[in-house]
Formats: structure tokens, C-alpha cells, sequence
């Protein structure tokens, strides 16, 4: 509220107010401010009509006492008798009771909104903007609804005031952002840009808030902005300080003018025009210039708004990316803010190096700070700010630097915050293995990581330095030597002891030649460690003696009497007493040739993408995903001088593909491989990219060089679903009949039709054994809040399955509203005696309700455009991981559920195609569009929908479909 | 057991903290000003937890006690303890106000760690506090050993509230009944909820040690009496019809409980000076002093007519006192004019209610007031929820219709029996929540 004058003042405002605050408690206030109402309503009430003074005071007084948190319901109709007074402060505080206590279902919306529209109408340039302001205050949709069309003309006529226009611009990016349906393009928005060449320096830095938040949505529309934001930035730029006086700030010309112009420039891509593109470098370097220059105040707002300018424009060179030179100059700007005393600039400088790096142009530039990085991940004191520094380093290392900047790393580690040092180890691994060119370095710098930050070295770490040691014949002999020598240590990290026992198991001959580390030496050693260990580490030592065995017959009778003795024969754990058990059976009855056989060294593991970096994507989000893309090629390289050259596009293209592969450790190879589906490969765990199910699935050997007996301890809870549920389930989206799983006992065939919300599933269980099973029993259900989201029935089967025979189940399903999991099914029955638990999920999924939708193009686009909201779409960029043969992605998508829509998509290589997903709640428009490209052997995948998850979700099941 | 103690002033800053237990750290005093004090909307409840810790607190004009604890405690021995502290700082210096408090620090110290102990409370008589916690520091020199180790022994003795060797000229006895009778009846005159909580006031002047029975026109006592067939027959016809029935009751400490159990009668040795010798609560058979008819009648959305009369129903030869009666208006009163043809009748707007107050008035009368309300038409649609009319006054008898029988008391060792004792007794009965609907 502007300072009223003297002969103005509200006497009795302000008599009110200090009694107010003179109050002794809550109640006192309480009876004061019912007094004053009663005194305004008996004033309102009153036959004589109030002057125009008392009306506005008494709206002071209702506005104070609804901003001290009372209701008020009355007054309205007086505030808006003020709009339509002449004087100013009248009419201010009309407006300002009315944008703060106005109600959209209010009875006075179409009174309020005649006085606005005879306000705008009006020539008075003051009441014009109050008008406004009130307006983009409000900002509800019936204001919207009223003067969208009135203030775009407001905005462009020629006649209007600065000041108006100013409040114009301002108000209708309020309307845009709060309806963006109501604004309508018109003819206006050229004229818009054209603000752009105002003589006002206050009007272009309205009109470019408006212009960006307008362009980001239609970039087309205002694609002429480019050149004209130019044009002034140069003109900006080139100013001396004192010409644009009141614009200049501590000496900056216009600073929060010039960061929106390079803000917005940032929505577009380069300029083709050259003259255009020449002036803007020739900015930009003027910027980069004047950073050089020495500071022309001491005060921090001056170099704050320099430097505000500064980081706007570095931002735009990066999104640029194509001036080297520019990128160059760039990157030796922040080199020197590296060393600056701010903080906050240091930690803006690493940062932007970052994103600097992964420029091709720019890399090699970044990489002359390696110094100065490296200094301040030691010394910074601000814990996020060394959080940047080894964000930098790890994207600025490459082949050449990467051995300094993992022992850096390495170094560091052992002083690092506990908050960032999983971060840190799995970042250091990385890198190890990325730019490993000689394994024994690999293979210490691991070791060496284990031993400083044991406790942060996940599953997936030491999984790598494994299945990377079994498939490269030349570290072998010194993995197991240097692991000798780290296990010697008198305190080691269990991980340690788990490498130790693993690469001793394996390759302990290869160093047995050694007195030093005669194959009883070995034992010992190992054994030493035993009591200190976990259970599954337990288990992982004892597989280890079993191979020593083999590999050193002489220590046969050592270990022997190590199994047979009571603590561990008959340990209290199953799972270790039965590997006891077993593997002194298994000593003492095999010959030689079965236990060579048996205990054969592992094959080695096929390529895939490394399930460390995995980790590390999902733990920082977007934030990894620069170094995604060279991580092919790298890949290339690391398994180039193998024999395997060529794998490096399958390994690649693994990263979203389950591999058919054997997975490392031969675990739960006892689940049923026998003939299943063409895809039954994938049957097996696939341990390294999602570790998470199988390492907790009962009755499961973490580590295993054998392959073991089946489950041992079956439950009589649900067990959890098999990990290779989720694959079953991706099997199904395009299809809807089928084998659903298949082991030696038992077959599950489905057959299911949808038709709306509803669909019907038979689901048919064959025996294939020949005995009959007993208490056969089928539940389904429905997790978590999938229970509000579908509704399933079944029918209960018969408790009893011949041999050899087949019984059949309907289950009936209601899509109540949009989902993601899917239903389980679990099946208990006894075979033989023995309880066997399956448990899988039912493969129904949201695209199964899917009803296709026949549309032409232009009908198409309109709703394509409809649904241009960020979170409506979903997008998926995915290697192909199947052949991209036309006729089989025809079948997938119309398998989807969806219409294919020919001639839609201007490219005839894309496909379009529409459907609606009914369920009980509502339907849920969808539109997909498929991009592929042969070459790349890659595929785009977009999907529109008017709700968020579900466009998410399709797109999720479809990406693995291809 | 009790954590501590805060008193706050209206501010919600702290006067007094006293912390009795290692679990209330000084957070707490923050916990409760925030939570409570300065709360957005006010804390009804007086009982408030907040992150495990309960707070109790009850309010005296603006001032805040707040007792804080860790522990499942009996809330109710805490707000005993809240009252009798309330009364044990009031009984030595007065109102209990924010410059009292000030100016009393070290004596409420004094007090607060002589009631309670660990946090549980110990002696609050405040005649036998009054013996060792002077607010005159130097008297306690020139007490003797003897006089000291007589406070000793009393206060750790069996009777603690009375110490030996009073004497008085005039041995003299006042006893008050005081009720609050409650009230709660709807517009056509059916009473939907009613009840009469009454104490028993004494204060006795009486030299030595003496012994004292009181007996009340008790339901129970009476039927007990009668079964004994040894009072006379006038008595009994008498009882007959007046007897009450008391729902429950409880008594000062001096009371002899084993004696009440087994013959339900009630004997003390009474403490020096002014106590409260027992509480009392009926639900039967109460009089109803006054009768409130209200009559509301809207004229349209701008107008509203309110008639109420008030029936005074006891013997006309009583006067009822300080009468007013609270007729709340709506919200969007604009203009009130108001008839009345006894008494002084005003709209305060402060209040949201017409307040009519009448001095004096016999019983078995009747008086009227009219009232016409202007309203302000709002865009609100809520109807105006019509709160009950209440009313306040003070009238000379017990609306419970409790008798006092006797009060006898002996004292052997001295000279002077029953009958020299001067007694006087005096019923007063109040408005508590006395609402009539309309």
C-alpha cells in the first residue's frame, strides 16, 4: 500500500490498527474486532448513503481484519462500488479487496468484471494497469475467459502507454501460465516479438518473460524472436554502462534483461542466418571479454550481475555446441573461477564444467584443470561443492588422465563425507574398468577399493572384478596373487574374503607353484578368515574348499575333516550344513573324473552392459547420462583387444534386453530350463541387472560354483514371484494366448479375450509328470494398491491333477481405473510329498483394455498437438533389440491393442497408431508414434495420453517389445 | 509423576519454570507456547500432548500454569494439584496475576518444592504451609527449637492440617453450602440435561483439638439412621420427604473415611481456619430457580423479533441477586433496539449478545424483554446456528435442596461443649452453565 497523504490519512484505520496491536490477549482482539464489525455493518446498513472516504475506510478496516485471519462476509458489494470511483486511492483499494477476498463462485464476478472492462476501456493509463494487476492477481479462469482476447490488443495497439503495456505483457503470461487453452494465438503474436524493439527498456524485459514462456510451448510461432533478441543483446552488450541509465546496475547495462534475452535464446538451436549468428558469437565474446576486464565496483552486486550474465551465456555456448573456439574460452573462464574466493562461484564453475565436458570441443580444455579439480576435491570445505568436483572429474576423465584420477579418487575416498562415498565407489569402479587398459591394473585398483571403503563396495562391484577375471586369461594368475597377498592382511574386508575365496577357488593353482603360497597355505589362509564371516560368505568359502579339492588333491583330507567337523555339518544354518553335507559326500564318493567334471573351472560370462554403471544411473538419475553415450564406444575398445571384437553392439544393445546367458555364478541353474518357450533363455536370473529379487528369493545360493540341489525348504506362505516373472509378463503385452511357464512338472497355458473394461482369462495347468498332485490350489492377487485399480475373480480348481491331465480356470477382470503392476498368481501343490510354490504374475496389463481408434491425419495431429502437456507425453529412445522387419512391428502394435493408422505420419517408415484404454472410472485417450531408424538399428517411441502414468506405462511395456 | 511446572503470562513468556525430572528439558517450555498459547486456533482441551510429553493446564485471568510430564500420570491428581496450588499461592499473596508472580519468585519457589516432591505432591494445607513458609524471612530466627520441632512433628504427625494448642476466646464455626446448578433445556421447556455441584465451606475457630460431626439430609445416611431405629419419630416423618440423593462426593483429608464406610457419618478434626470440607454432585430432584421462554422470530432475511421471559420459581419471601441474562445475536447484526421493563438491558456488539441485567428479584415474578434485530444481508449462505440463551444469577438457598442436620463438636480436654460454639450457616446457590435453547 503506497504511503497515503496527509490530508488522505484514515484516521480511524489507523486507531483500529494500534488497538489492535495494543491488545493484552486473544480474546481482548476477539471482542475488538466484533465491536468494529458491528460498527461497519450498522455504517453499511444505514439508509444515508457513505461518501466515498468512508467506504474505502471501512474496506481497509474488513481487509485488515480478513488478513488477521477472520472470516468476512459482507463488504463485498461496497469494494465494488469503489472500482467505479474517480480517485485513485478509492479505486486501488477496491482492487485490492477484491483480488485478495474475491470468491470465482461469487455473485459479483460479472459486476467486477464490467467495472475491469470499463477500466481497460478507459484512457487513464493508472487505472488501465490497477485494472491489470488486478487481473493477474486474480488470475482465475472465469478472468481468464473474460479479457484473454481483450489484453493481447492491449498489449499491441499502438497507442498504448509504456506502463500499460508493461502490466499488459506481465498479466497475460499470469492468464498463459494459469489456462494456456484460453489464450489464443492470433495474429497478435507476431506483433509480440516485435516488442522485442521497444524503445522501453521495461517493456522488453516484460515482453521476453511472455515471449519465453510462449515460445517454449509453439517454438515455430516465434522463431523471427531469434534474430530480433540478438539485434538487442548486441545492443546491450555493446552500451557503455552509462547509456542506458536507469536500466544500468552498479554498472551492468540492464543484467536481468540480458539473462532472459540469453535465456531465451536458449530455447532455439543455433542461428542459420550467418550475419545473425556472427553477431551473436561476436556478443557472446564480448561477454567472455568483459569477465577478463578488472571489476568496476567493489561491491558484490556489481560482480554478481556480471557474472549472472556471464553464466547465461556460458549456458548458451553449451547448448550451442558447436563453437570450439567460444567452448574453448568458455571453459578457461570457469578455470579461473575454480580458484575464486566465492563459494558459490566455485561451485557454479564445476558445474558448468560438467555439462562443458561431455562437449567434444571442449573436453580436452576442461582437462588442463585436472590440477585445480583435483585440489578441490582435497581442500574445499563445503561438502556439495566437493560433490561437484568429483562429479567433474569423473566426467572429464578419459583414457589419458584416468589413471591419476583414480588414484586421486582413490585417495580421496579415504577421507571422503560418508554421505557421497557409495557414489564415489561406484564412480572409481567405473572408471577402472571403463578405461582399464591393463587388467592388473583394474584388478588392484579394485582391490585397493575394497580394502579403503570395504563397506561401500556393493553386491554389483566385486560381481564385475569376477566375471571381468574368468573372462580375461591373462589376469588370471595375478588376480590370484595380488588377492593372496590383500588376504594376508590381519583385518580384511569381508568383500575382500568373498573375492579372496572366489579367485583362489577358481584359479589358486595358478599360483600354487609358490611355497609361499602352497595350496595348503592357501587353505589356511582362507580359513582363518571363515569364523569372521557371514553366513553366505560361509557358503561361498566352503564352495571354494570343494573346488580346492579338485584342484589340489592333496588337501583333500584337510578339508574333509573341515566339512565332517560339528560345526559344520551340523551347523544351525540349512543352508550351510547342506553344501557341508553334500560336498563331503561328494568328495569322498566321486572319482576324479566326476569331480573334475563337476567342478570345472566357470566359462566365462558373456558381455553385457556393466551393472555398476547401472547402479550408478539409477542412484544419480539424468544426471549420468552424458557419459551413456560414449559408453559404447568405450566398451568397443575395453573388450577390442579380445577375441570378442565384435560383441560390442550386442553388449551395447544388452542394456535393455535381457541376455540369454547363463548368469555368473550358475545360479539357480536347477530351475527348470527344459523347453519352454523360444525365449526360455531368459529364464535364467540375470543377476546383474536387477540383482534385487533373486539375491532375496528363498532357498536361493548366492554364489554357488555348483550347480545345487532345487530348493530345499519350501513354504507354506506365497513365495515370492520368480525373477524371470517380469519377463513372462513382457512376453504377453502383444500377444494374448500362450504358455505362461513351464517347468519339468507342471505347464500353465493362457488364453484370454478383452473386450472394453472387462476381459475373461482361461488359464490352463497341465501335469506333465505321470503322478497325480494333491492340494492343488491356485490364488490371485492383487498387491498393493492394485486392489482399487482392478477387480479379479476367479473360479477355484480342482485340488486334484492327474498325471498327465490338464484342468482349466476362468478368471474374470474389471479395469477400474489405470494401472501398473500386474495381478500374481499363486500356485501351491504337493508332488510327491513335497510342497512346491510358484508364484507368477498374471500377464494383464493396461494395454489389454485398449480399444483401437480409426482417425485421419489431420484429426490425428489436432489431438497429437491437444496433448502437448510435458507430463502427457512419455518418451523412450531404445536400441532395437529383434530385427526391424515391417511386417512383425505391424503385428506388435495392432498385438498392443491399438489401430495402426496408415498414411498419417509424413515418413512412411513411422508408424502412428491410436487407441482408447477403457476402464470402469474413465477412458484414457492414447496416441503412439514409433520412429524407426534402420540405421542406427535404433527406434523412438513416443506416446501421448491424457493421463501421465498411463502414457508412462504403455510406454514402458512397449520399449521392451522391439 | 509430574515433570515440572510452567506459569506463562498471556505472551507466552515464561514467569516460573520448575523442573522436578530429568526428562523435560527446557524444549518444552517452547512446545507448549507454540502448540498452545500462541496456537492459530485456541486449544479447547486442557489437556495437550505434544511429541510424548503431555501437557495440563488450566488458566487464572492471564496467566498460563502448565504442568508438563513424560509419564502416564492420573490427570486428574494433576489438575488437583493445579488447584490447590492455584489456591496456595492465592491464599498467600493474593489475585494471582503477572506482577504478583514477579513479585513473588522465591516464595513460589519456596511453595512449589514443598508440595512437590519428585514430582509427587506431598502437603498443600495451606493453614500448616502457612506455619513453616512465612513470607517474612526473618520470623523463622525467632522461632524456638520447641516451636520448631513442634511444626516438625505436626506436619510429619497423623493430623498434619491442625496443630495443637489453638486457643480462642469465642469458639465460632461459619459453614456455606455454595452450588452451581447447570442447566441445559430446549425452546418448548424440556429439560434436556441438568445438575447441581456443591461444596462445603467451613471455617472454624475452635480451640484444642476438637472433634466435630456433621450430618446432612443425605438419602443413604438417613435410610441408615432409620434402619437403626433409634432416632425419634419426628425425625423420620421429616427425613421422609426432604432427603436427597448425592450421586458421589468427596471429602477433605480430616475426614475419617473408615468411619464414613462403616456408619456413613461424617466426623473430622477440622483444620485451623477456612477449608472446603467436602464436594458434592446431584441429578434428582433439583430446583430449578429460574425458567427462561424464549420466543425468535425471523421477519425476512434483513429483520429478527426476540421476546424472552424469565419465571423466578422459589418462595416469593427470597430475593435472587445479580441476575443477567445473555441473548446472543447473529453475526450480521446491523441494529439492535431493545424493550425491557425491568432491569437494564444493551447490545454489545463486542460480544455478539444483548446483555440484560436485573439487580433484584422475588421469587414466583415474571419479566419480558423484546428485542428487534436489523441484520445485513451477506452472500453467505450459512444459516445462523441459533446459540443457547444463558443466564446468571445468585440465589440464598441450595437448589440440590441439601439440609445441614447438625454439626456437633466435642472436645474433651477443654471446657466448653456444644452448645458454647457460635454456628452459622449460609446456603448460596449460582448459575453454573444454566442455557436455555431458543
Amino acid at each position: 500500500m503506497p504511503a497515503v497523504s496527509k490530508g488522505d490519512g484514515m484516521r480511524g484505520l489507523a486507531v483500529f490498527i494500534s488497538d489492535i496491536r495494543n491488545c493484552k490477549s486473544k480474546e481482548a482482539e476477539i471482542k475488538r474486532i466484533n465491536k468494529e464489525l458491528a460498527n461497519i455493518r450498522s455504517k453499511f446498513k444505514g439508509d444515508k448513503a457513505l461518501d466515498g472516504y468512508s467506504k474505502k475506510k471501512y474496506v481497509c478496516k474488513l481487509l485488515f481484519i480478513f488478513l488477521l485471519g477472520h472470516d468476512i462476509d459482507f463488504g463485498h458489494m461496497e469494494a465494488v462500488n469503489l472500482l467505479s470511483s474517480n480517485k485513485y486511492t478509492e479505486k486501488q483499494i477496491g482492487y485490492l479487496f477484491i483480488s485478495v477476498l474475491v470468491n470465482s463462485n461469487s455473485e459479483l464476478i460479472r459486476l467486477i468484471n464490467n467495472a475491469i472492462k470499463n477500466d481497460l476501456s478507459s484512457r487513464n493509463p493508472t487505472f488501465m494497469c490497477l485494472a491489470l494487476h488486478c487481473i493477474a492477481n486474480v488470475g482465475s479462469r472465469e478472468m481468464a475467459e473474460a479479457f484473454a482476447g481483450e489484453i493481447p490488443r492491449i498489449l499491441v495497439a499502438g497507442d498504448t502507454m509504456d506502463s500499460v503495456k508493461q502490466s499488459a505483457a506481465l498479466c497475460l503470461l499470469r492468464l498463459y501460465k494459469a489456462s494456456p487453452d484460453l489464450v489464443l494465438m492470433g495474429e497478435w503474436t507476431s506483433r509480440v516479438v516485435h516488442l522485442l524493439n521497444d524503445q522501453h527498456m521495461g517493456v522488453v524485459t516484460a515482453a521476453i518473460s511472455l515471449i519465453t514462456c510462449l515460445s517454449s510451448k509453439n517454438p515455430d510461432e516465434f522463431k523471427t524472436c531469434v534474430s530480433l533478441a540478438v539485434s538487442r543483446l548486441s545492443r546491450i552488450v555493446s552500451s557503455a554502462s552509462t547509456d542506458l541509465q536507469d536500466y544500468t546496475y552498479y554498472f551492468v547495462p540492464a543484467p536481468w534483461l540480458s539473462c532472459k534475452l540469453l535465456r531465451l535464446l536458449q530455447c532455439y538451436p543455433p542461428p542459420e542466418d550467418g550475419a545473425v549468428k556472427g553477431r551473436l558469437v561476436e556478443c557472446l565474446e564480448t561477454i567472455l571479454n568483459k569477465a577478463q576486464e578488472p571489476p568496476k565496483s567493489k561491491k558484490v552486486q556489481h560482480s554478481n550481475a556480471k557474472n549472472a550474465i556471464l553464466f547465461e551465456a556460458i549456458s548458451l555456448i553449451i547448448h550451442y555446441d558447436s563453437e570450439p573456439n567460444l567452448l574453448v574460452r568458455a571453459c578457461n573462464q570457469l578455470g579461473q573461477f575454480l580458484q575464486h574466493r566465492e563459494t558459490n562461484l566455485r561451485y557454479l564453475a564445476l558445474e558448468s564444467m560438467c555439462t562443458l565436458a561431455s562437449s567434444e570441443f571442449s573436453h580436452e580444455a576442461v582437462k588442463t584443470h585436472i590440477e585445480t579439480v583435483i585440489n578441490a576435491l582435497k581442500t574445499e570445505r563445503d561438502v556439495s561443492v566437493r560433490q561437484r568436483a568429483a562429479d567433474l572429474l569423473y566426467a572429464m576423465c578419459d583414457r589419458s588422465n584416468a589413471k591419476q584420477i583414480v588414484a586421486e579418487m582413490l585417495s580421496y575416498l579415504e577421507t571422503a563425507d560418508y554421505s557421497i562415498r557409495e557414489e564415489m565407489v561406484l564412480k572409481v569402479a567405473i572408471l577402472a574398468e571403463k578405461y582399464a587398459v591393463d587388467y592388473s591394473w583394474y584388478v588392484d585398483t579394485i582391490l585397493n577399493l575394497i580394502r579403503i571403503a570395504g563397506d561401500y563396495v556393493s553386491e554389483e562391484v566385486w560381481y564385475r572384478v569376477i566375471q571381468i577375471v574368468i573372462n580375461r586369461d591373462d589376469v588370471q594368475g595375478y588376480a590370484a596373487k595380488t588377492v593372496f597377498e590383500a588376504l594376508q592382511a590381519p583385518a580384511c574386508h569381508e568383500n575382500m574374503v568373498k573375492v579372496g575365496g572366489y579367485i583362489l577357488g577358481e584359479f589358486g593353482n595358478l599360483i600354487a607353484g609358490d611355497p609361499r603360497s602352497s595350496p595348503l597355505v592357501q587353505f589356511n589362509l582362507l580359513h582363518s578368515k571363515f569364523h569372521l564371516c557371514s553366513v553366505p560368505t560361509r557358503a561361498l568359502l566352503l564352495s571354494a574348499y570343494i573346488k580346492f579339492i579338485n584342484l589340489f588333491p592333496e588337501t583333500k583330507a584337510t578339508i574333509q575333516e573341515v566339512l565332517r567337523s560339528d560345526s559344520q555339518i551340523r551347523n544351525s544354518d540349512v543352508e550351510l550344513q547342506q553344501r557341508a553335507v553334500e560336498y563331503l559326500k561328494l568328495s569322498s564318493i566321486a572319482s576324479t573324473d566326476v569331480l573334475a567334471t563337476v567342478l570345472e573351472e566357470m566359462p566365462p560370462f558373456p558381455e553385457r552392459e556393466s551393472s555398476i554403471l547401472a547402479k550408478l544411473k539409477k542412484k544419480k538419475g539424468p544426471g549420468a547420462v552424458s557419459v551413456e553415450l560414449e559408453d559404447g564406444k568405450e566398451r568397443g575398445e575395453l573388450n577390442g583387444g579380445g577375441d570378442r571384437g565384435g560383441d560390442a553392439a550386442i553388449a551395447a544393445s544388452n542394456a535393455s534386453t535381457p541376455s540369454p546367458s547363463a548368469d555368473l555364478l550358475g545360479l539357480r541353474s536347477a530351475a527348470p530350463v527344459s523347453g519352454t518357450a523360444p525365449s526360455a533363455g531368459s529364464l535364467l536370473v540375470d543377476v546383474f541387472s536387477e540383482a534385487g529379487p533373486a539375491a532375496s528369493s528363498a532357498g536361493v545360493n548366492d554364489d554357488g560354483f555348483l550347480s545345487s540341489a532345487p530348493p530345499s525348504a519350501a513354504s507354506e506362505d506365497p513365495a515370492p514371484p520368480l525373477p524371470e516373472s517380469d519377463e513372462l509378463l513382457n512376453k504377453f503385452v502383444c500377444k494374448n494366448n500362450g504358455v505362461l511357464f513351464e517347468n519339468q512338472l507342471l505347464q500353465i497355458g493362457i488364453k484370454s479375450e478383452y473386450r472394453q473394461n472387462l476381459g475373461r482369462m482361461y488359464l490352463f495347468y497341465g501335469n506333465k509328470t505321470s503322478v497325480q498332485f494333491v492340494s492343488f490350489s491356485t490364488i490371485v492377487s492383487c498387491p498393493g494398491e492394485l486392489q482399487s485399480q482392478l477387480n479379479v475373480q476367479t473360479k477355484t480348481v480342482e485340488p486334484l491333477v492327474e498325471g498327465g491331465a490338464q484342468v482349466q480356470q476362468v478368471i474374470n477382470i474389471e479395469c477400474l481405473t489405470d494401472f501398473i503392476d500386474a495381478p500374481l498368481l499363486n500356485i501351491k501343490f504337493r508332488y510327491g510329498g513335497a510342497l512346491q510354490n510358484i508364484s507368477l504374475k498374471l500377464p494383464v496389463t493396461i494395454n489389454k483394455f485398449f480399444q483401437p481408434t480409426e482417425m485421419a491425419a489431420a484429426d490425428f495431429f489436432q489431438r497429437w498437438k491437444q496433448l502437448s502437456q510435458p507430463q502427457q507425453e512419455a518418451q523412450k529412445i531404445f536400441k532395437a533389440s529383434h530385427g526391424m522387419d515391417t511386417e512383425v512391428l505391424k503385428a506388435k502394435l495392432l498385438g498392443l491393442g491399438t489401430a495402426l493408422l496408415e498414411n498419417v505420419d509424413p515418413n512412411p517408415e513411422n508408424y502412428v497408431c491410436a487407441g482408447v484404454i477403457q476402464t470402469k472410472a474413465q477412458q484414457v485417450g492414447c496416441l503412439l508414434r514409433l520412429e524407426p531408424n534402420a540405421q542406427a538399428q535404433m527406434y523412438r517411441l513416443t506416446l501421448r495420453s491424457s493421463k501421465d502414468t498411463v502414457s508412462q506405462r504403455v510406454c514402458d511395456l512397449l520399449a521392451e517389445q522391439f | 509423576m509430574i515433570g515440572g511446572l510452567f506459569i506463562y503470562n498471556h505472551k507466552g513468556e515464561v514467569l516460573t519454570s520448575r523442573v522436578y525430572r530429568d526428562d523435560i528439558g527446557r524444549n518444552a517450555v517452547d512446545a507448549f507456547r507454540v502448540n498452545v498459547i500462541h496456537a492459530r486456533q485456541q486449544v479447547r482441551s486442557p489437556v495437550t500432548n505434544i511429541a510424548r510429553t503431555s501437557f495440563f493446564h488450566v488458566k487464572r485471568s492471564n496467566i498460563w500454569l502448565a504442568v508438563v510430564t513424560k509419564q502416564n500420570v492420573n490427570a486428574a491428581m494433576v489438575f488437583e494439584f493445579l488447584y490447590k496450588m492455584c489456591d496456595v499461592m492465592a491464599s498467600y499473596f493474593g489475585k494471582i496475576s503477572e506482577e504478583n508472580i514477579k513479585n513473588n519468585f522465591v516464595l513460589i519457589y519456596e511453595l512449589l518444592d514443598e508440595i512437590l516432591d519428585f514430582g509427587y505432591p506431598q502437603n498443600s494445607e495451606t493453614g500448616s504451609l502457612k506455619t513453616f513458609i512465612t513470607q517474612q524471612g526473618i520470623k523463622g530466627q525467632h522461632q524456638t527449637k520447641e516451636e520448631q520441632s513442634q511444626i516438625t512433628s505436626q506436619v510429619t504427625g497423623q493430623i498434619g492440617w491442625r496443630r495443637e494448642g489453638i486457643k480462642y476466646r469465642r469458639n465460632e464455626l461459619f459453614l456455606d453450602v455454595l452450588e452451581s446448578v447447570n442447566l441445559l433445556m430446549s425452546p418448548q421447556g424440556q429439560v434436556l440435561s441438568a445438575h447441581v455441584s456443591g461444596r462445603v465451606v467451613m471455617k472454624s475457630y475452635l480451640s484444642g483439638m476438637p472433634e466435630c460431626k456433621f450430618g446432612m439430609n443425605d438419602k443413604i445416611i438417613i435410610d441408615k439412621a432409620g434402619k437403626g431405629g433409634v432416632t425419634n419419630e419426628a425425625g423420620k416423618s421429616t427425613s421422609g420427604k426432604q432427603s436427597i440423593a448425592i450421586d458421589d462426593c468427596t471429602f477433605n483429608q480430616c475426614v475419617r473415611l473408615s468411619k464414613f464406610d462403616s456408619e456413613r457419618s461424617i466426623s473430622f478434626i477440622p483444620p485451623d481456619g477456612e477449608y472446603e470440607l467436602m464436594r458434592y454432585r446431584t441429578t434428582k430432584d433439583i430446583i430449578l430457580p429460574f425458567r427462561v421462554i424464549p420466543l425468535v422470530r425471523e421477519v425476512g432475511r434483513t429483520k429478527l423479533e426476540v421476546k424472552v421471559v424469565i419465571k423466578s420459581n422459589f418462595k416469593p419471601s427470597l430475593l435472587a441477586q445479580k441476575i443477567e441474562v445473555r441473548i446472543p445475536t447473529p453475526l450480521n447484526t446491523s441494529g439492535v433496539q431493545v424493550i425491557c421493563m425491568k432491569g437494564k438491558a444493551k447490545y454489545k456488539a463486542s460480544e455478539n449478545a444483548i446483555v440484560w441485567k436485573i439487580k433484584r428479584m422475588a421469587g414466583m415474578k415474571e419479566s419480558q424483554i423484546s428485542a428487534e434485530i436489523e441484520l445485513l444481508p451477506t452472500n453467505d449462505k450459512k444459516k445462523w446456528a441459533r446459540p443457547p440463551i444463558s443466564m446468571n444469577f445468585e440465589v440464598p438457598f441450595a437448589p440440590s435442596g441439601l439440609k445441614v442436620r447438625y454439626l456437633k463438636v466435642f472436645e474433651s480436654k477443654l471446657n466448653y461443649s456444644d452448645h458454647d460454639v457460635i454456628k452459622w450457616v449460609r446456603y448460596i446457590g449460582r448459575s453454573g452453565i444454566y442455557e436455555t435453547r431458543c
